[in-house]
């Protein structure tokens, strides 16, 4: 069933009886070519770009829960490409370009919304930092703007320009940037993967890998085993549970990320502003809510909510930044669990175990990176060759010194 | 998170910095044989349990002694509390 107004009139002159489920709930094949595990947004991806611009017509994606469950639907829903090192921003930038003709792509309205991401500057420091950062993303192709103080008092007239301790200097703005509906996202690479055959297999949790010697050769889940040629695991926040099935110790720690929104304000927040110096970032939802956050809780955590000492953190950013929202009340509050690598970089890449590949450590930038990961996954899973945008995401970088670690905080997770 | 210092009492978790996983005690020996593999394993390889998880904190606003803290990463429940000195004593290490 293709989306188009034409569709919307016809329905609604007929009652809406023809919309139907847009995928379906397919028993699990005894064998599939490829099996991704993870039915989150880069698992969805990956499986659609291997059907969908890889010709792999036997793939499955097998989820735990419900697809779009986990981090695809805990996140800030934050697109941009505003990265400083070569290992990264051409990866990202990659990205940036897939969001801007994913709806066309997948005919489905993900409410991709291109603001505007603006970087606050508070120091000289800032400046250099930031202007350097801008210069590389030119260089890569990629859009950024110097707003100065006064454009930014145009445009967010809301914020505070005279805070002692936080002086506005002026913004790093990268114009197609923006904000994605993230459930659409799920669902509607989910579509687009089952309408080309893919099988999306729910409640059906991994429960260990069929290894014989050294080659992986399925997956035993709790309905049963699933033959496999080729194995993807995209279950970032649950990698190293799930890699340690197949045997494997991962460069990354799993940390909790709040976020939050307000009660629904009309429009103060044009686009996405971050406020490096004092831990916190918002947008606007179309409903009018403030979305926003700030930084890790800083210790492991798979509990999928944090603790109150973030909280008031996030809100003494927001009250620095905004002063005018001390009388907006939070509407609600979650945390989702992140792979945090320890250079702050993801993974994509083989592992030791043949035909067993891996994709994860997105850290909290995993959202922004969904069709760039899917792609790049699913040319990694169908050639066995990396994508050129994502050659530097190996495995084994650590080992070998080829860190691409762009806060420069070293190994220590909690940092990045 | 209020965490029971072995020698303070009930401490806030803010008072702390985290370090991380508890095997970053045992610092591998550099002038031995293999020690650019112990020293991946060490720096960037990790267990990363979901449940309990033993883990350094830095009592920096406090006493600034190191504790080895036993807590469960689904729950955040704090279970023991050991001076990580002790830790390192009992596993053989002179201070």
């Amino acid at each position: 069933m293709r989306y188009s107004g034409f569709r919307i009139l016809k329905e609604a002159l007929t009652g809406h009886k023809g919309w139907r489920p847009v995928w379906r709930s397919p028993e699990p094949k005894p064998q599939y070519d490829i099996v991704i595990v993870g039915g989150g947004g880069h698992g969805l991806a990956t499986a659609y770009y291997l059907a969908s611009k890889f010709g792999q017509a036997r793939v499955a994606v097998i989820e735990k829960g419900w697809i779009g469950g986990g981090n695809v639907g805990r996140n800030t829903t934050i697109i941009r490409s505003n990265y400083l090192l070569d290992g990264n921003e051409p990866f990202y930038e990659f990205s940036l370009k897939l969001w801007e003709g994913l709806e066309q792509d997948l005919n489905y309205n993900a409410m991709v919304s291109q603001r505007g991401i603006l970087n606050l500057i508070h120091t000289d420091a800032q400046r250099d930092a930031y202007t350097r950062r801008g210069n590389a993303m030119l260089l890569q192709g990629a859009d950024e703007q110097y707003l100065s103080t006064d454009q930014i008092r145009r445009e967010y007239p809301v914020l505070n320009f005279n805070d002692a301790r936080f002086p506005l200097k002026g913004g790093l703005a990268q114009r197609r940037g923006g904000t994605v509906r993230h459930d659409a996202v799920a669902w509607g690479y989910a579509r687009g993967a089952d309408l080309r055959g893919v099988d999306i297999i729910q409640n059906c949790e991994v429960t260990g890998f069929r290894i014989e010697n050294g080659i992986c050769r399925g997956v035993e889940t709790s309905r049963g085993f699933i033959g496999a040629g080729k194995v993807g695991v995209a279950v970032a926040g649950s990698s190293s549970r799930v890699m340690a099935q197949a045997g494997l110790r991962l460069p990354i720690e799993s940390h909790v990320l709040q976020a939050f929104v307000s009660e629904g304000l009309k429009p103060v927040m044009p686009g996405v502003i971050t406020f490096g110096a004092g831990h916190f970032y918002c947008s606007q939802s179309d409903k009018g809510g403030l979305v926003f956050g700030g930084d890790l809780d800083g210790y492991n955590s798979y509990a999928q909510r944090g603790n109150l000492p973030v909280v008031e953190d996030v809100a003494e950013g927001a009250m620095a930044l905004i002063p005018g929202l001390g009388r907006v009340r939070l509407l609600r509050m979650w945390a989702g669990v992140m792979d945090m690598s320890m250079d702050g970089s993801p993974i994509i890449d083989r592992t030791p175990v043949e035909g067993l590949y891996f994709n994860g450590g997105w850290c909290y930038g995993g959202f922004k990176a969904t069709p760039a990961s899917g792609w790049c996954f699913a040319h990694l899973l169908a050639t066995d060759t990396p994508h050129p945008t994502a050659t530097a995401y190996r495995l084994d970088r650590f080992r070998k010194g080829l860190m691409i670690d762009e806060k420069g905080m070293g190994a220590q997770p909690n940092l990045h | 998170m209020i965490i029971p210092h072995p020698l303070l009492g009930p401490c806030d978790a803010q008072e702390f910095t985290y370090l991380g996983d508890a095997s970053l005690i045992a610092r591998p020996d550099g002038m031995a044989e293999g020690a650019a593999d112990a020293f991946y394993d060490y720096l960037y390889l990790r267990d990363n349990p979901a449940g309990l998880h033993r883990e350094l904190w830095y009592h920096e606003q406090g006493d600034r002694s190191w504790l080895v803290v036993t807590r469960n990463t689904l729950t955040h429940e704090i279970v023991t509390v050991e001076l990580a000195r002790d830790v390192a004593r009992a596993e053989g290490r002179g201070r």
